[in-house]
């Protein structure tokens, strides 16, 4: 088995889907920031059967929780303070998400002028259904 | 500053409001015919559409205002590349109220996020055309006295129409309105629609027949049945007489039921129908010029 040594102070986002940690990795632009990411792809898993988890060592405030609840709200967000787990962060769908997704409509406004952000809107919260705030389009694409 | 984007931006009370404000306007002309002296209306169309533009350009002469505007892209600075957003705001000093009609669905609203003015909705693609339904409404509410406790039947093309969409959509805000649709199965409503009637527990029918329904209505909202919505010519041939109207369906009908369309019409309403006293789509596009004329005065505060 593999050991992946505690982190100091970070985060680990834990029960992701196996096989997303990349996808989230690339979402929460992790590659921009300066610091220690570990990536583990099909850990072990009672719950999940296989899992992936990131951690990071950053500050927490650095981490986009809007973007992260989108692709998955039910991601576990650990807080690590002096190797301790100090807070677990509950994850909500997010009212507005901007820039995360592109609306595919080929009507839609956003279609043809460039220069505009693509915002969704949650319009079901149940179902989990975003709609482009210039178009309605729902969103299809999921991560 | 307020905007319309969707029927749905006004509450049902607002709308009262704003229908009791149409009817004054209907009955007392000269009463509003300075109350937009010195205002100006630019109509921003993107898109030729001549019945619209000309309804809230006359909506607006009516009021004494002055109209500026383009009625195509091609004559108008979206042609050098101009954004929607940097259109706006140089209307803006232009104009004290616009009407922006745009192929791409959302236009209007990125329109209406950078405006110093407001923006009216005047059709966006497939998508919202709010203006054609507050002008059912009226229609409705001037001509049956209520927007609620009826029997409407949605006839035709239930399944491309948004005109029809945007309709049920303000309407189930009412009660006790029974609502029964007219189609080919190849042109139903949407399934969302259906899901959003079954959620708020809406009594609905979906029938293939006009004529079968036709003693129950209050109301028939008329659609076209568009050649090139069908898969083969057969289907077309077969289905099409189906959802003609014409007197010998209107005997079925009540007295009092009302016949509406958001024309223009090609064949499904024969024009024999047009002498019936229950055809009311031409009034109906008058009270399309009431209806913006009284939107024109509640977004310029004038009202």
């Amino acid at each position: 088995m593999l050991n992946v040594g505690q982190i100091e102070e970070g985060f680990v986002l834990d029960h992701i889907k196996a096989g997303k940690s990349l996808s989230i990795y690339e979402h929460l632009q992790l590659d921009k920031l300066d610091c220690t990411v570990a990536i583990i792809k099909n850990a072990r898993s009672g719950k999940m059967g296989k899992k992936d988890i990131l951690k990071v060592e950053c500050d927490i405030n650095q981490l986009d929780l809007d973007v992260l609840a989108f692709i998955d709200h039910n991601i576990t967000v650990n807080v690590i303070k002096d190797c301790e787990i100090v807070e677990k962060k509950v994850l909500v769908l997010p009212k507005t998400i901007k820039n995360v997704i592109k609306c595919k409509n080929p009507r839609c406004i956003t279609s043809i002028e460039q220069e505009l952000p693509h915002i969704f809107l949650l319009a079901d919260e149940q179902k989990e259904i975003y709609r482009c705030k210039y178009c309605e389009e729902k969103n299809t694409e999921r991560f | 500053m307020r905007h319309l984007m969707s029927p749905l931006d006004f509450t049902t009370e607002e709308l009262e409001k704003l229908f009791c404000l149409a009817n004054d306007i209907e009955n007392n002309k000269a009463k509003y015919a300075h109350a937009c002296d010195g205002k100006i209306m630019a109509t921003c169309f993107y898109e030729p559409s001549t019945r619209t533009r000309l309804s809230f350009e006359s909506a607006m002469i009516r009021l004494g205002g002055q109209v500026i505007g383009f009625s195509d892209a091609g004559s108008s600075s979206a042609a050098k590349g101009e954004s929607v957003s940097d259109t706006i705001r140089v209307i803006s000093g232009y104009a004290d109220i616009c009407a922006m009609r745009h192929p791409k669905e959302g236009a209007p609203m990125v329109a209406m996020e950078k405006s110093l003015i407001p923006v009216i909705n005047a059709g966006d693609g497939g998508h919202q055309h709010p203006t054609q339904t507050l002008t059912d409404l009226l229609t409705i509410r001037s001509l049956k006295g209520t927007l609620s406790g009826f029997t409407i039947g949605l006839c035709g093309d239930l399944k491309f129409g948004r005109t029809v969409h945007s309709l049920i959509n303000a309407l189930v805000r009412y009660d006790n309105i029974n609502f029964i649709f007219i189609s080919p199965d190849e042109l139903k409503i949407p399934d969302y629609i259906i899901e959003m009637l079954k959620n708020k527990n809406i009594p609905y029918e979906e029938v293939n027949s006009l004529d079968e329904v036709m003693p129950q209505l209050d109301l028939l909202y008329m659609t076209r049945v568009q050649k090139e919505r069908f898969f083969n010519e057969e289907d077309y041939v077969r289905l099409k007489n189906y959802y003609i109207l014409d007197t010998e369906k209107m005997q079925l009908a009540k007295p009092d039921m009302l016949v509406l369309h958001p024309l223009p019409r090609v064949n499904e309403i024969s024009v024999e129908v047009d002498n019936d006293p229950r055809a009311a789509y031409f009034k109906q596009a008058e009270y399309g010029v009431y209806v913006r004329m009284a939107l024109i005065l509640t977004l310029l505060e004038l009202a």
